[in-house]
């Protein structure tokens, strides 16, 4: 009764991770086989790589793909900095309003750059910005949860650390550049993930605030190019989207422990 | 005295930075969006004009306003527990001693990696009617072709579908961590007692689930709310508003009708609507600290 019980789960569980794998099974196949064969699968189909190919050349993707991987380092950096320095604050300094300035940077977990897309667009028009790559990456750049996830790992180093580096006449923000900043490494790196898997996939925001090649990020261009009129074939569509998809998915396959972990650890707060 | 004034001028020049922009992009447009939503939108003939409550007179008269907010409520209902069911489901059994759990986790977690419009495009080629692979496996029955997301009775179902394949990977992680903190002395204990496993489940891991749970509703609640780029490459809201969510009809009113105040008094909603929800995280977190 029990072995048969667990062969029937062992056997629910493949059933329901096959079919989870299914749709990229599909692309995959799709995108690497000939037009004719994209939606009969035979198994001596002919590989091929000319829907890459085509795909490359139907739209500007080398732009593309340089304006997601600017976009995501800048949005980064810049979260980087300004989340430590606002951690620290937060962690360490009982200035007046601390409590008060905590909560409202809370605000934005709940009300996200994600929503406010209508005043937003006003702003950056008004700011002149419009249809540039900082237009998409300003609203994000200080995170309430980066603020949150950094002050939480800046609490737990002990403050005799803190203490010692000063007594060695180590100004403020060496403290911090020395004593706080390596022990949280692994924080940042859940963090930096978490970030860029995030901006390399978002596109409601960028579509709005670009129209041109210039500024268009990855999966903005790859909606144009899908939504042309002109008829794409699918199987060009399909290596399209795997190509925009393929470093985070390479990175993913290749570091998959990390990305599991630090998801994990960003997700509990 | 001339301490605690250092503390409070080095406190504030470090949030500084981040504050600037926390108030521009956050603070000030919801501020902004309440205070917009009672103007009317400029035109080139006539600029802005305050009309009080006109813009959400318009909306409450609006029957797009309400089918959208419908259809929210039956995608958050059709997304959220089936996500929430299957990532515990997937967090047991790759938690569990299952052949091959490795590549079962890599199945299970690979969608959340993907671009949600990268998926969309996927699974629309998956829904073309005739030529998809979804038309080629019910034709095997017998079955005569359907324009699964052309018709308004299954378009909605079709982007519940994707939006659970795409989340329950993402809700599992956070299972695994929890399942992974359950103490073997209690399956050792339940086994001497002689519990079965759905027993078990039942009276010990579920209710040990409890917090993460949570944590994960409120998340897929604010998700369902927030997710809408699988709506512009899968059906741009059609067939007939049938798949519109919330912030899309946003979307649709502020940059393709360019009605500025009316789509202002639509997000206020939706701000209220997550209001709400935070309201209701702050204080469940409060509650778990209580109980720790």
């Amino acid at each position: 009764m029990s072995r048969l019980g667990r062969g029937l789960e062992t056997a629910a569980a493949w059933l329901l991770g096959l079919l989870w794998a299914l749709p990229l099974a599909y692309a995959l196949w799709t995108a690497f086989h000939p037009p004719q064969f994209s939606t009969r699968f035979v198994l001596w189909a002919p590989l091929t790589l000319q829907n890459f190919a085509k795909a490359w050349d139907a739209a500007p993707f080398a732009r593309y793909f340089l304006n997601t991987t600017l976009l995501v380092i800048m949005i980064l950096a810049a979260q980087l900095v300004l989340c430590t320095l606002a951690a620290y604050a937060f962690a360490r300094f009982s200035f007046r309003g601390r409590t008060m300035a905590f909560l409202l940077v809370l605000v934005q977990l709940m009300i996200m750059p994600d929503v406010l897309i209508v005043e937003n667009y006003r702003t950056m028009s008004r700011l002149g910005i419009l249809d540039t790559l900082g237009a998409i990456g300003l609203p994000y750049m200080a995170s309430a949860f980066g603020i949150f996830l950094l002050r939480q790992t800046f609490k737990t180093v002990p403050k005799e650390l803190d203490e010692a580096a000063r007594v060695e006449g180590a100004g403020m923000l060496e403290v911090l550049w020395k004593v706080y900043v390596p022990l949280a490494r692994p924080v940042y790196v859940a963090y930096a993930l978490v970030s860029v898997s995030y901006h390399w996939n978002n596109f409601l925001w960028p579509l709005i605030v670009t129209n041109s090649v210039s500024a268009r990020p990855l999966t903005v261009g790859l909606q144009v190019f899908s939504s042309g009129d002109q008829g794409v074939d699918w199987s060009i569509i399909t290596a399209a989207t795997l190509m925009t998809s393929a470093p985070l998915l390479v990175g993913f396959l290749l570091f998959q422990r990390q990305f599991v972990q630090s998801f994990m650890r960003a997700g509990i707060r | 005295m001339n301490e605690t004034r250092r503390v409070n001028v080095r406190g504030w020049l470090l949030l500084l930075p981040a504050a600037i922009l926390l108030v521009t992009f956050t603070h000030y447009p919801t501020l902004a969006t309440l205070y917009h939503s009672l103007f009317s939108t400029a035109k080139p003939s006539r600029p802005s004009v305050w009309v009080g409550g006109d813009n959400y007179r318009a909306m409450v008269e609006d029957p797009v306003f309400w089918q959208v907010l419908r259809n929210n409520i039956w995608f958050a209902v059709g997304t959220i527990p089936a996500s929430i069911a299957l990532a515990i489901l997937m967090a047991v059994w790759v938690n569990g001693k299952v052949a091959g759990r490795g590549l079962l986790r890599l199945a299970f977690f690979t969608p959340t990696v993907l671009p949600m419009i990268a998926v969309a495009n996927i699974w629309l080629f998956f829904y073309t009617p005739g030529y998809g692979l979804l038309d080629q496996i019910t034709g095997l029955v017998g079955l005569p072709s359907h324009n699964w997301l052309g018709t308004r009775s299954t378009a909605l179902p079709c982007l519940i579908v994707v939006t659970i394949w795409k989340e329950a990977g993402f809700f599992m992680i956070f299972y695994l961590a929890a399942l992974q903190s359950v103490s073997p002395n209690l399956h050792e204990a339940a086994a001497l007692m002689g519990a079965g496993r759905w027993y078990f489940f039942r009276r010990v891991t579920f209710p040990l689930l409890m917090p993460t749970t949570l944590f994960v509703l409120i998340n897929a609640v604010i998700n369902s709310f927030r997710l809408v780029d699988h709506i512009v490459v899968m059906t741009k809201g059609g067939p007939d508003n049938a798949t519109a969510l919330l912030l899309y009809y946003i979307y649709d009113v502020g940059f393709k009708f360019w009605d500025a105040g009316y789509a202002a008094a639509l997000t206020l909603v939706l701000l209220v609507i997550l209001a709400t929800f935070a309201v209701g995280q702050f204080l469940f977190i409060d509650r778990r600290v209580h109980y720790q």
